[in-house]
């Protein structure tokens, strides 16, 4: 009869993020191994607890499948001496092979023929294979690994005992210091070591043990615990996926509780309540039939019921001491004005080469007013993105936001909102700070963009004025990925404001400020090395390739859309088989054209009706494509350029550039440098790669 | 149980679990951590086994004696062990039986928590323990001190006392936990709770403070330089506890915190680095005494 192989990896407490992730390696890798080992099965099932990972193999085959493998021997020229007969190497190869020359067939191989025998490879007992699973167990990847004691392995936690079984026999191997055996472990506190006998009884006798294996089914412990109270009560509780998903790695036996809290709270805002709840103790917040918020949570005990009050009042105590600070900070917080909040800014060193919080506030108050004016907002608005600005950071003073950092902005919006400020002043506050990661939601509204922008090239500018550069995996003031946030809110509320210009703007109020240890000359070229490396981040991503990056971002950075844009007409254009003739010749324009610096044609001097066409051709395209670009047209500008073709690979058809005559070589090369200085205003073609594609 | 005799189980405990007992560290620390009974202990080969109770000042939690649950000053007791023993989960859990607290009755739970403190290039891996959702004790396996990866692994616990008194107690108030027969937190921490509030949010010198941020740097460097790793510590603990002085009294912000704290963490590497050089000139002693 087939025997079932069970593996569990004890171990300590597993972060609770990991395990579901764990569990799938788990299963696709030991999938993935017996496959490779030629050993068959019926199923596979895996199991996880914050203690356990558990792969189950049902009726696993005793021997590996038994393969017939095609032998190739040498050419039938080498095989057969003239009269037909067996040489040596062949005699030799079928002796390797384990099979003589009876076994021996042929087959043509382009052409020639070669000898072959068919050999078998005999499967392999399983048992003897199994001690291999040490290296799957070592090969799952966790986010974060470990050392422990005086072991090398590094693993998420440590490991305290393996389990192996083949149906009952122990599967011997070793994993840092730790040999296998049949030994688990049940519940830490209501379960007990454990035998196991069989791998089949596995599932069964942990239950016993007070250990539900089964995430699904711990998950619908919780849910059904849940909905009893739901019921129970009339209330409702809203079941977030992300905190569930948490709750049930954390519990081995789950038993979900309801616990209440003083409805004085209830005065709090609803951010602080639900942040305290789920984010510091992983509680559901519970609300009423019609959606508000009750003054009760659900928490979710590791164990069963016993004693089930003493936790729900230990739970209750932990939760009420956050919230009484809280409350404390919310009502000290709502005695001062705004106006306490932005002058104690004044005492909070922003960095030390560029002066205060209160300072910083200051620069973004003009920066957002002049970006508001380059996009020609209404006066109104101008007014609002103004005060946003001032408020900015004021909540940062707060007693609140000291103890709830992550509440910045959000307690921001409330106190404003308290405090009677206008409520698109309200919401900027919060929205300053967005995006808050590379890939985050950019600002709703237009105020808190502008105030987000200004913030952040204030930031930018002025750490990189100060030599603060991000270098390698050191960026502490997170620079780049504010870079990002700026580039990203240009592009996507398609703002017609060149990065150059924006960026040009805060470079001025600097340079005015006169401070001591910003470098007013290095931080034009410091920037824009930065930009240009942030702009190709951002165009990396969209799937741009290098070259065509390179070239779109080797001059002054413009308007991101338009630069976008270029990207992909370069990036389109270079692929189409019918562009090589234009590539070709403006290729060798570029090229001639690195040999001088001559911009003065004298019509002069021209010899052929080529070099006279060309030139005519080029004043009519440039004084086009100029029109065209000033439009906004960049396809119709590029096709501008692209009608220099024909008149180029005739003008190379018939004049030498590089004549004798030194007034006729340099009038040549000044006609190209024309030619070229158009093209490079569109994108550095010489950057691109243009022959890759065909 | 009062806090005394807390303090006197957990002691006897880890005694007979082959620990020194060792008493707080005379200068002022955020953290039982940077004692260097903990924190250069913790460093190469040699094996440690250490038990204290530490006062541990943290100048931003100070709230004048009225928050039933914060203060400038609060107690931790420090268990280090390296390398970690593999029951080191089940010697914890006994601990706690020894204090009175029955699993069986409560939730215990180890819940993910990785543990640094930039200010000493010190990080690990480990859990908060949570007693009914209170956290009382930070568990953590030290991976890298002072810049360098620990080997063989350190373990760390530190426990709350407070925090843990307030349940064992079952009292909402920290001031009104009993010390000992007849005296109470309130009696022995109001006044200096009170006074150093005052002193850390509205009095503290800043001008002064900064200047001595300075100052114990450049003799913390200079100390360094002429190979006196101990005292040279003992400067580093003093920028840390000047810097937390600062930050507290809201004169940092948050982008200037970071060159603050990378000043002292280049110290406390530098000193990390000496460290085990000097032990290594000196043969790693304590190794040899294990084993004989």
């Amino acid at each position: 009869m087939a025997k079932n192989v069970l593996f569990e990896i004890g171990l300590e407490e597993l972060p609770a993020r990991f395990i579901d992730g764990a569990e799938l390696q788990l299963a696709e890798k030991t999938k993935n191994w017996l496959e490779e080992l030629r050993i068959n099965y019926a199923s596979i099932e895996t199991f996880s607890s914050p203690r356990r990972l558990t792969v189950l193999i049902h009726d696993i085959a005793e021997n590996q499948a038994t393969i017939e493998e095609e032998a190739k021997g040498p050419a039938i020229k080498i095989a057969q001496d003239e009269n037909g007969n067996w040489t040596k190497a062949a005699i030799g190869f079928t002796k390797g092979q384990g099979k003589t020359v009876d076994d021996i067939y042929t087959k043509e191989i382009k052409g020639v023929t070669y000898i072959f025998v068919n050999k078998v490879i005999e499967g392999k007992p399983t048992e003897s294979l199994l001690p291999g699973f040490d290296e799957i167990i070592t090969s799952i990847q966790f986010a974060k690994n470990m050392r422990w004691g005086e072991q090398t392995l590094r693993y998420a936690r440590p490991i305290r005992w393996i389990v192996a079984l083949y149906g009952n026999q122990v599967i011997p191997f070793e994993i840092a210091g730790v040999t296998t055996g049949n030994i688990s472990y049940g519940h830490r506190f209501l379960g007990s070591e454990l035998t196991i006998e069989n791998p089949l009884d596995y599932k069964v006798q942990l239950r016993k043990s007070y250990v539900i294996v089964d995430h699904q089914e711990r998950e619908k412990m919780i849910i059904d615990g849940i909905k009893l109270i739901e019921e129970k009560n009339g209330y409702q509780v809203p079941i977030d996926p992300e905190l569930l998903d948490e709750v049930r790695n954390l519990v081995e036996y789950p038993t979900a509780f309801l616990g209440a809290y003083e409805e004085e709270f209830l005065t709090l805002p609803e951010e602080v309540l639900i942040t305290s709840m789920k984010e510091h103790q992983r509680y559901f917040p519970v609300k009423s039939g019609d959606g508000k918020l009750l003054p009760y949570f659900v928490a979710v005990r590791n164990g069963d019921a016993h004693a089930i009050e003493t936790v729900r009042k230990g739970n209750e105590k932990v939760l009420r001491a956050r919230l009484s600070d809280a409350q404390f900070f919310f009502e000290e917080d709502q005695k001062n004005s705004i106006e306490f909040y932005i002058n104690k800014l004044s005492n909070v060193v922003f960095q030390e080469k560029l002066g205060t919080i209160r300072d910083k506030v200051n620069r973004v108050v003009r920066l957002s007013k002049e970006i508001a004016e380059k996009l020609a907002t209404d006066s109104n608005t101008t007014v609002l993105v103004a005060r946003a600005a001032e408020l900015s950071k004021f909540d940062l003073m707060t007693n609140m936001v000291n103890e709830f950092t992550e509440l910045q902005g959000v307690m921001g919006e409330k106190y404003a909102r308290i405090f009677g400020e206008d409520e698109a002043v309200a919401v900027a506050i919060r929205e300053h700070y967005m995006p808050t990661s590379a890939n985050g939601e950019i600002p709703g509204t237009l105020v808190g963009s502008i105030v987000s922008v200004a913030d952040k090239l204030d930031t930018i500018v002025g750490c990189i004025g100060v030599g603060l550069r991000p270098t390698g995996s050191q960026d502490p003031y997170g620079l780049r990925r504010q870079a990002i946030g700026v580039l990203r809110i240009l592009t996507e509320r398609k703002w017609d404001i060149s990065v150059a210009d924006l960026f040009g703007i805060a470079i001025e109020l600097y340079r005015n400020l006169n401070l001591e240890h910003f470098n007013k000359e290095t931080v034009v070229d410091d920037l824009r090395g930065f930009i240009q490396q942030r702009v190709a981040f951002v165009l990396k991503e969209s799937g741009i390739e290098q070259d065509i990056i390179q070239a779109v971002t080797s001059g002054e950075i413009g308007v991101i859309a338009t630069i976008l844009k270029k990207a992909s007409i370069l990036s389109a254009k270079r692929n189409e088989e019918s562009f090589k003739p234009v590539q070709e010749a403006l290729g060798r324009v570029l090229n001639l054209a690195e040999k001088t610096e001559e911009v003065e044609v004298q019509p002069q001097y021209f010899e052929t009706d080529s070099e006279k066409e060309l030139f005519a051709v080029y004043e009519k395209v440039a004084s086009n494509y100029r029109m065209l670009i000033e439009k906004g047209d960049l396809e119709g500008a590029f096709h501008e350029l692209e009608t220099l073709t024909d008149p180029i690979h005739e003008f190379f058809d018939h004049n030498m550039v590089m004549a004798d005559d030194e007034k006729l070589k340099n009038n040549r090369l000044a006609l190209l440098n024309r030619i070229a200085l158009v093209l490079n205003s569109f994108a550095d073609l010489n950057a691109i790669e243009w022959k890759q594609h065909f | 149980m009062n806090i005394q005799n807390m303090i006197l189980t957990l002691q006897k405990y880890w005694s007979e679990q082959n620990c020194i007992l060792m008493q707080a560290y005379d200068v002022e620390k955020g953290a039982g951590t940077m004692s260097p009974m903990t924190l250069l202990r913790s460093l190469g080969p040699e094996p440690w086994r250490v038990a204290y109770v530490e006062p541990s000042r943290r100048p931003a939690d100070g709230r004048y004696g009225e928050n039933p649950n914060r203060l400038y000053q609060h107690h931790q007791f420090q268990v280090v062990i390296k390398p970690s023993p593999d029951n080191i989960q089940e010697l914890y859990l006994e601990s706690l039986k020894a204090l009175g607290i029955n699993p069986l009755e409560h939730d215990i739970r180890f819940v993910e928590d990785n543990w640094e403190n930039p200010t000493l290039g010190a990080a690990g891996l480990g859990w908060e323990v949570w007693l009914d959702g209170m956290e009382i004790t930070q568990f953590t396996y030290f991976q890298q001190i002072g810049g360098l990866e620990a080997n063989p692994v350190a373990v760390e616990l530190t426990y709350g006392i407070e925090r843990l008194a307030s349940y064992i107690q079952d009292k909402e108030n920290v001031f009104e936990l009993e010390w000992t027969d007849g005296f109470t937190v309130h009696d022995i921490f109001k006044q200096p709770e009170y006074e150093h509030s005052k002193y850390t949010f509205e009095e503290s010198n800043v001008e002064m403070l900064f200047e001595l941020f300075a100052k114990y740097e450049t003799e913390a460097k200079k100390t360094m330089d002429k190979g006196l790793i101990f005292p040279a510590y003992d400067y580093v603990l003093k920028c840390s506890h000047t810097f937390n002085l600062l930050d507290a009294r809201g004169v940092i912000s948050v982008t200037e915190r970071t060159g603050y704290i990378a000043r002292i963490r280049n110290l406390a590497r530098s000193i990390a680095k000496s460290y085990v050089a000097e032990r290594e000139k000196l043969g790693f002693p304590m190794l040899k005494k294990e084993a004989k």
